[in-house]
């Protein structure tokens, strides 16, 4: 499988950077170009090819909700508190084991704090009021006759990567480290439509979003974001919301912290002051290396990070592989990503999957032949507004890091966005590293 | 619709100088509440004081309010943590993974009746008194030596109440508020 010794056949083939990194342009070529580069000569031969069972017999009957292939159970969701004790439930994304930007419905991350209320649609009720000229109540129906946004967007809770403060890099899947991200393409109505109805006070400055779940979650919310691009999200991947995603209706504020994503949203309160509410005074008020804390963080920054390879999965030995992963910000589209194979030293840009869009994952790939020694796998993205992604020292010398191994799904700190590091060995395994 | 139909409203909007209205063909097909009828969804107290609403309560009381409400099942004996999230701890904020407890963290203690009076006890929110949720507003802040044992919590007091960690936070990005 190696190059060496064989006709190099175009430009493209030749390493761009270190440890085998290729230009990104050979994946823009094509199909039979691509295979005549990169057939290696030492494969053994194919068995030779018959018919198997189930193309000889009857197949399974069609349900009205597509089950998935019996091969692909282990596609789950990891639970916290799969038994609904009196405690926060997280559900984290197989990120590792999904592909392009979508995050299906049913695997879409969620965080309940009390469990998913069983909100029946016809009687769910948002009202707006406060400092507007009239108080407004909306039900389902009527908001269904507004006109509707439909747009991709990333939800992010502030707390992913939690794992990624520890002293010492933690042996764990995508899932487990950056698994309470998704991406889904919402339809909604725009919340400026409904605030200009109401008629906005002009001393208004923010909106207290709240839920109709049992502990009626609440944040304060910038009244800019919520006449710039704030929707009151009805579906979700085309379909109406998951009830984990806050059935029948829910505030949508692409590239903001997912907690003020208001799930079951019932209430705005248009004010002049923010509410200092439970969820912002604490949890998402990032503590500082200082002894000082952020509050009003709101944007989950520009990130990135390699979904294939990753922890859990082996590389089978040397030669070509697909390098690809995951880019968001919460400040705009992906503009950039660059991919190392040797922990920092030489980079290389990947290829970016069309389409790319504002506030939603992009899909990069970079072309790789790996030699079979060990390596160190890296991403690195930056947003179209000129934000990068910080470098691991930089990100740690001002937020700092645990001084132990915390648990892996606790929440050490907030808003991780430094660069996630695979060690692959010379057996091909892989082993998450801080370089 | 015809032309003069669309400018009419517009003129009368700039004539009488108010506030940026919908479009005048805005679907309009929200029902007008008033804000005594949203009354019982209408819990968010503000840090100056604003949503508060009438009673008191003090930390004696709370203390029969905590042990009555079986609070200690998740809270534990005197509030020190158990199933759930302890309520008193003053740990210093030396690392960045320290515990944020409401005396060594929470800047306001208006919060701390807000989220009792919204998502207490568990599980049966919003049954309490507001003279009960002031009892173990106060009962929790004595606990914390954030209020005296005799202080009384009321609209009027909580929202003076200092809390010591109140200015050290910074806001992350000022220009998107």
């Amino acid at each position: 499988m190696r190059m060496r010794g064989r006709p190099v056949t175009s430009p493209g083939f030749e390493p761009v950077a270190g440890n085998g990194l290729l230009d990104r342009r050979i994946l823009l070529r094509s199909g039979i170009a691509l295979a005549g580069g990169l057939t290696g000569a030492s494969l053994a031969r194919a068995e030779p090819l018959k018919d198997d069972p189930w193309s000889l017999a009857q197949g399974t009957t069609t349900a009205p909700i597509e089950p998935h292939s019996r091969f692909e159970q282990n596609v789950q969701r990891t639970l916290t508190n799969p038994n609904g004790e009196p405690r926060t439930q997280h559900a984290r994304a197989p990120l590792h084991l999904l592909h392009g930007t979508v995050t299906p419905n049913e695997l879409h991350f969620t965080i309940v704090h009390n469990g998913s209320p069983d909100i029946d649609p016809a009687k769910h009720r948002l009202v707006i009021h406060g400092m507007v000229k009239q108080p407004l109540v909306f039900t389902l129906d009527k908001l269904a006759r507004y006109p509707m946004t439909t747009r991709m967007a990333f939800v992010e809770c502030a707390g992913n990567s939690a794992p990624m403060f520890s002293n010492e890099p933690i042996q764990a899947t995508i899932q487990a480290l950056h698994g309470l991200v998704s991406n889904a393409e919402w339809t909604g109505v725009p919340l400026s439509i409904l605030l200009d109805e109401a008629g906005l006070d002009p001393k208004a400055k923010w909106v207290i979003a709240e839920g109709a779940d049992t502990g009626a979650l609440d944040r304060s919310i910038p009244l800019r974001k919520c006449m710039d691009d704030a929707l009151i999200a009805l579906y979700q991947n085309g379909e109406r919301i998951m009830p984990g995603n806050g059935y029948p209706m829910r505030l949508l504020l692409p590239g903001f912290e997912g907690n003020m994503n208001v799930k079951w949203l019932r209430r705005l309160l248009v004010t002049d002051q923010p509410a200092m509410t439970y969820f912002e005074s604490r949890n998402y008020s990032p503590l500082l290396p200082t002894g000082k804390a952020y509050k009003f963080y709101f944007i989950n920054e520009v990130k990135s990070f390699i979904t294939h390879p990753s922890f859990g999965h082996a590389l089978e030995g040397p030669g070509y592989y697909d390098i690809s992963g995951l880019a968001y910000s919460g400040t705009g589209r992906i503009a950039r990503v660059m991919v190392s194979a040797d922990a920092g030293r030489s980079w290389a840009e990947a290829a970016l999957q069309e389409p790319r869009l504002p506030m939603a994952f992009t899909r990069f790939r970079m072309p790789w032949r790996w030699d079979g020694q060990p390596v160190i796998l890296q991403s690195r993205a930056w947003d179209e507004a000129g934000n990068s992604q910080p470098l691991r020292a930089e990100f740690v010398a001002l937020r700092g890091q645990a001084r132990t191994v915390p648990n892996v799904t606790a929440f050490t700190n907030q808003h991780y966005n430094s660069i996630t590091s695979w060690g692959i060995g010379s057996e091909g395994e892989v082993k998450h590293v801080y370089a | 619709m015809s032309m003069p139909r669309r400018i009419a409203p517009a003129l009368l909007a700039f004539a009488l100088n108010v506030a940026p209205l919908a479009a005048a063909d805005s679907p309009r097909l929200g029902a007008p509440i008033s804000e005594a009828d949203i009354g019982a969804w209408n819990v968010t107290v503000f840090p100056d004081g604003t949503g508060l609403p009438p009673g008191n309560g003090t930390a004696a009381a709370g203390a029969m309010v905590y042990a009555d409400k079986g609070c200690a099942a998740c809270h534990g004996e005197n509030a020190a943590g158990g199933a759930n999230v302890g309520l008193v701890g003053n740990p210093p904020l030396d690392r960045i993974e320290a515990r944020k407890t409401i005396a060594n963290f929470w800047a306001n203690a208006t919060t701390l009746f807000d989220i009792i009076r919204r998502w207490m006890p568990w599980p049966s929110p919003r049954t309490l008194s507001n003279d009960e949720v002031y009892a173990l507003t106060a009962y929790i802040l004595a606990l914390n030596k954030i209020i005296g044992e005799q202080d009384v919590m009321n609209a009027q007091t909580l929202p003076k109440v200092k809390m010591p960690n109140r200015d050290n936070f910074i806001i992350r990005f000022p220009d998107r508020i």
